[in-house]
C-alpha cells in the first residue's frame, strides 16, 4: 500500500514532465521515421525497418535511465526525500516505488515504437509480443542504472551522464546504426562486453522468432541487470543512511 | 508530562562536533524553539530527533520512544517540515496531501476528511488543484506544514519554517503556527529572534553544538539583564551561558 502510493506519485512526476515525453517517446519515433525516410531514398540496405525497429526500442530504453536518475536526483536535491525518510516508508518501499512505475512506461514506449513501425512496412507477427516482453531485462538494467546514478549524482550531472553519455554509448555500442563487425577490433570487443549489443541482438532474434539466438544473448543482459540492481540498491540505501 | 527528552545527545562528523552532550526536556503541547546562529547545531538536533541521522552517543526519547532503538515507532508519531521546500513539484497540492495520507496508510474516507480539515485550517482551497511546484515560496511552506500535519502527528518539527519568506508571508505563517499551539507539541528551529519571541513558550539557545540557556523570553531577558530579547540573545551567545 505504502509502496504503491509512492510508486503512483513517481509515475505522475515522470509523465507530467513534458521533456520526458518529448525525449522518451518523441525521440525514438523521430529516429524511426527519419531513418526509414533515408532508407527509402538510398539503393542499399542500411536501415531496414525489421532490423531497425527492435534496435530503436532498445535505444529508447536508455531514456528510462534518464527518467529514474533525474527523478531520484531531483527528490534528493528538493529535500522531498528527507521529508519522506521521516515517514514509515522503508528502503524497499523507496526502491520499488522508484523502479516499478518506469517498467510500464518502458513497455508502453516499446509498443508505440512497434505500432508506429507497422505503417512503415514492419512485418506483423505474433513475435512482436515476445519482442515487447523481451525488453524487460534490459529495461530493468536501465532503470537500475538510473537509480544508481540518481543516488550518486546531482541533477545537472545526471543530465550530462545519463542524458548525453549513456544515450551515445547505447547508440554506438549497440549495433543499431551500423554493423559492428565492420568496425571490429577493440571497439567490437567493448561492445561485446557491454549489454547494449546483446540486448539489440536478443530483441532482433525475438522479433524474428529465433529463440535459440535470443537465449544466447539473454545471459549478459540479465547479469548486467542483476548486478546493476544490487549496486543501485546498495548505493541508494547508503545515501539514505547518510541523510 | 515530557514529550521529548534527550540525554547526553552527541553527533560528531569526523573532527566536528555538531551537537555536544545535549540534555533537553520538552513538555507535551509546548512550542519550543531552538535558536542559534548558523552552525549552532539546531538542524542536526532536529535530524536526530526525527531519526534522519543516528546520534554518535547518547539517546533521545520522542513520545517515550527511543530514537536509537525504536525509530519506526517514533516516525509514526511525528510530522516534519524540512528547512528546504519539500513538496512533489509536479503533483497538485491535493495530490501532495494524498501522498502523505497514503504513506501513513489512511483509508479513502479518512484521507478525504483530513484534506478537507487541513484545507480549511490552512486556507488551501484556492490552491488545492494547482501544481505545488508553481506556487510562491510562502504557499509552498504552508503546503509543506500541512503535509507534516496531515498524518495527525503528536509532535511537529518545523525546521526554519519562514526562511527566505517576505515579511507578509512570514506573518501569515506565524498565524498558522499560532493556531496549532497547545494542540500538539511543536519544535521549531529558527535564527530569527522575533520569530522565536513571537511564537515560543520556551526557547533554547544553542552555540557550537551546545545548549547555552533555556527559558521563556522573560527568563532569558532577566538572565541577560535586559528588556530586549535580541540583546539578551547576543549576550548569551557571546558570553556563553552567562
Amino acid at each position: 500500500m505504502r509502496m504503491m502510493t509512492f510508486a503512483k506519485r513517481c509515475t505522475k512526476e515522470i509523465l507530467r514532465d513534458p521533456l520526458n515525453l518529448a525525449f522518451g517517446l518523441g525521440f525514438p519515433l523521430v529516429l524511426l521515421f527519419l531513418l526509414s525516410a533515408i532508407q527509402a531514398n538510398v539503393p542499399v540496405s542500411l536501415f531496414e525497418i525489421n532490423k531497425l525497429t527492435p534496435g530503436i526500442t532498445i535505444f529508447g530504453l536508455s531514456f528510462m535511465t534518464l527518467f529514474s536518475a533525474t527523478l531520484v536526483a531531483k527528490d534528493r536535491e528538493s529535500a522531498l526525500l528527507q521529508r519522506l525518510y521521516t515517514t514509515p516508508l522503508t528502503g524497499l518501499d523507496f526502491i520499488m516505488g522508484y523502479m516499478l512505475p518506469i517498467l510500464p512506461i518502458a513497455l508502453g514506449q516499446t509498443i508505440i515504437c512497434y505500432l508506429a513501425a507497422l505503417p512503415l512496412g514492419l512485418t506483423f507477427s505474433v513475435n512482436i509480443i515476445y519482442a515487447v516482453i523481451g525488453i524487460i531485462p534490459m529495461a530493468v538494467f536501465n532503470i537500475a542504472l538510473g537509480l544508481l546514478c540518481g543516488s550518486l549524482l546531482g541533477v545537472k550531472q545526471v543530465g550530462g551522464i545519463c542524458g548525453a553519455l549513456l544515450t551515445n554509448l547505447s547508440a554506438w555500442l549497440s549495433g543499431v546504426w551500423f554493423d559492428l563487425n565492420l568496425v571490429g577490433g577493440f571497439f567490437e570487443k567493448i561492445a561485446n562486453a557491454l549489454p547494449f549489443l546483446h540486448a539489440v541482438e536478443m530483441e532482433k532474434a525475438l522479433f524474428n522468432g529465433d529463440f535459440e539466438i535470443a537465449a544466447s544473448h539473454i545471459l549478459p543482459v540479465l547479469a548486467y541487470g542483476v548486478v546493476t540492481s544490487m549496486i543501485a540498491v546498495f548505493c541508494f540505501l547508503r545515501q539514505m543512511k547518510k541523510q | 508530562m515530557q514529550e521529548i527528552k534527550t540525554t547526553e545527545l552527541v553527533k560528531r562528523y569526523k573532527d566536528i562536533t555538531a551537537v555536544d552532550k545535549l540534555n533537553l526536556d520538552i513538555g507535551q503541547g509546548e512550542l519550543f524553539s531552538l535558536l542559534g546562529v548558523n552552525g549552532a547545531g539546531k538542524t542536526t538536533t532536529i535530524k536526530m530527533l526525527t531519526c534522519l541521522t543516528k546520534p554518535t552517543a547518547g539517546d533521545a526519547f520522542v513520545g517515550g520512544k527511543s530514537i536509537t532503538k525504536e525509530p519506526k515507532l517514533v516516525k509514526e508519531m511525528i510530522g516534519v517540515s524540512p528547512q528546504e521546500t519539500a513538496v512533489a513539484p509536479n503533483l497538485s497540492v491535493k495530490e501532495n496531501l494524498e501522498l502523505i495520507c497514503g504513506i501513513h496508510g489512511f483509508s479513502k474516507e479518512k484521507t478525504k476528511e483530513r484534506i478537507e480539515k487541513l484545507s480549511a485550517q490552512f486556507s488551501l482551497d484556492e490552491v488545492l488543484k494547482r501544481k505545488a511546484g508553481k506556487l510562491s515560496g510562502g504557499w509552498q511552506r504552508r503546503v509543506s506544514i500541512a503535509m507534516a500535519l496531515i498524518s495527525e502527528p503528536q509532535i511537529l518539527f518545523l525546521d526554519e519554517p519562514t526562511l527566505g519568506l517576505d515579511v507578509i508571508a512570514r506573518h501569515e505563517l506565524w498565524d498558522v503556527i499560532r493556531t496549532l499551539k497547545g494542540k500538539i507539541t511543536i519544535i521549531l528551529t529558527t535564527h530569527y529572534m522575533e520569530e522565536a519571541e513571537a511564537l515560543s513558550d520556551r526557547i533554547g539557545i544553542m552555540r557550537s553544538g551546545s545548549l547555552l540557556a533555556v527559558g521563556t523570553v522573560e527568563e532569558l531577558n532577566r538572565k541577560a539583564g535586559t528588556d530586549d530579547f535580541e540583546t539578551a540573545f547576543v549576550s548569551i551567545v557571546k558570553e556563553g551561558a552567562l
